[in-house]
């Protein structure tokens, strides 16, 4: 590849990965049908890759393609109307050439969120939509993260687009009383995006992190307004952060009270922390909020050595009381645990038995809790079991070594 | 609704059942031991490495008889369960539990129902 069109790949590339969402919303804005968008979107970026390579990168590539798409969605409706094909292929140059202005692009992302998760969109498919017309990711990408066939999750989101055409969904910011709902919405999504793949909270993630982690910075940038946003963001980045230490140099399981803090990612401890001092300082406590919280606790015990394992049973119980959930409940035991409190954590887990017989993470905190009240046997019966539940090599590894002889 | 797993094996893999017993088996013996426990298993077996396998065909009334498993793919058979879930999620979360879900596949098929009477 000569330099120019390898710079010209590479800005390209950029557009599509920056511009990608803020595109779509400006060319599905009117017409409300995003599938149309993005194949004239698609069709403006294979575009921009034959011609900038010879005509050079323009100064303002997103108002470029901006144009090129709104051409090529011009003239599938007018192929659509007329049947005719006939093109005034010189202006369409003309109009390429032409040194574009650079106006200011409004961003109307928030809209493209909010019609994304809209109520009349299907719950399941809603965190799927928004990877595909916000970031352009793949149906393939999407689909193995959320563990279902590409050619199902192709369907579902044709489906969901058509839907939002034909239905009349409006790309419009919701009025201030169906605000709060409409936010909530988007925050599950991302949280979905987020969870997908994780399975019984394998250690791992999957690579849609990035992806959930650049939504989340978005909506706190979008709606600087919402506490619970900004939570979210601190929870994921402070997640995040830990991801290099959760594997060791062999690739095995590493559990956070082992995890070498220095190969945390200090930026992203950075950055989460200071979203929940923001979101803290709003006055509106929320879910997100809490189990940002109660990551942050952990990772200052960890950095301090001071046991935090009081606070963070109060958090639980907090969490619990707003957003109560399995994982939270596994979670509040293990604390108990770690605060020497395991007979308290056994009955805790015991009442949860019932919904948990398949749950890996509940089997492994039962071992947790077994081992420390001296019950060797009854521990290892417990780890083998939760590693025949798990997804993840290295976890099930861990887990099968934990209890041993 | 009653499903089948059948576990495909990289080479790699099905060599640890010999150079990383302990853990291998291990694995397995957990993963077998957690659907046991579901009460959702209803069969199956695993099976040898496909070098112990005979394949037959008869061919104009003549036996042929070959070394080896009918077809020499680059994930071998490694066996296979059947068991009774609610729907294909279910049986997919099964599926990825599976020590082999991600050193070789999984191929999660719905049995067919018995004959009508």
């Amino acid at each position: 590849m000569t330099p120019a069109a390898s710079a010209a790949h590479r800005a390209a590339e950029a557009a599509a990965r920056t511009a990608y969402g803020r595109l779509v919303a400006l060319l599905a804005r009117d017409s409300r049908d995003l599938a149309a968008a993005e194949d004239a979107l698609a069709t403006a970026l294979a575009r921009a890759l034959a011609r900038w390579p010879d005509d050079g990168v323009p100064a303002n590539p997103d108002a470029w393609l901006l144009t090129v798409a709104r051409r090529e969605l011009g003239h599938r409706r007018a192929r659509a109307a007329t049947a005719l094909a006939a093109e005034p292929a010189l202006a369409l140059l003309d109009d390429e050439r032409a040194d574009t202005p650079a106006p200011d692009l409004p961003d109307e992302r928030l809209k493209l969120l909010f019609v994304c998760t809209h109520p009349a969109i299907t719950p399941r498919i809603q965190a799927p939509l928004m990877l595909q017309v916000v970031l352009g990711l793949d149906a393939a990408r999407i689909a193995a993260a959320f563990l279902v066939s590409p050619a199902a999750m192709g369907q579902a989101l044709v489906r969901a687009k058509a839907r939002i055409r034909d239905a009349g969904i409006a790309f419009a910011v919701p009025p201030p009383e169906q605000r709060p709902a409409r936010l909530a919405a988007i925050r599950t999504a991302i949280y979905a995006a987020y969870g997908a793949g994780w399975g019984d909270a394998a250690p791992t993630g999957n690579d849609l992190a990035a992806e959930a982690l650049f939504l989340a910075r978005l909506v706190t940038g979008l709606a600087p307004d919402d506490a619970e946003a900004a939570g979210l963001l601190a929870l994921i980045a402070l997640c995040e952060a830990r991801r290099p230490a959760r594997r060791d140099a062999h690739g095995a399981y590493v559990p956070l009270d082992r995890q070498d803090v220095r190969r945390w990612d200090r930026d992203l401890v950075r950055e989460g922390e200071a979203a929940l001092r923001r979101a803290a300082a709003m006055g509106q406590p929320g879910r997100f909020q809490l189990e940002a919280a109660i990551q942050s606790l952990h990772h200052q015990q960890r950095f301090t050595g001071a046991d935090l394992s009081l606070p963070l049973i109060g958090l639980y119980d907090r969490l619990l009381a707003i957003a109560p959930s399995i994982g939270a409940a596994i979670a509040r035991a293990a604390a108990l645990t770690a605060a020497g409190a395991a007979a308290a954590a056994l009955a805790a887990l015991d009442a949860l038995a019932e919904r948990c017989r398949d749950h890996q993470p509940w089997w492994a905190a039962r071992a947790d809790a077994l081992a420390a009240l001296g019950d060797g046997a009854a521990a290892r019966d417990a780890a083998v079991r939760a590693a025949g539940l798990s997804q993840d090599p290295a976890e099930r590894a861990f887990l099968l070594g934990r209890h041993a002889g | 609704m009653q499903y089948a797993l059948i576990y495909h094996e990289t080479a790699a893999e099905l060599a640890r059942r010999d150079n990383d017993t302990s853990a291998y088996w291990g694995a397995w013996d957990a993963y077998m031991g957690a659907m046991g426990a579901a009460g959702i298993m209803r069969g199956g077996a695993g099976l040898l490495p496909p070098t112990t396998a005979t394949t037959l065909r008869i061919a104009g009334g003549e036996w042929q008889v070959e070394d080896g498993p009918f077809a020499d793919t680059r994930e071998k058979l490694g066996g296979f369960v059947v068991i009774e879930v609610a729907d294909l999620d279910a049986a997919l979360a099964w599926a990825a539990r599976a020590p082999c879900a991600g050193a070789g596949s999984v191929e999660v098929r719905p049995t067919l129902p018995p004959p009508a009477a």
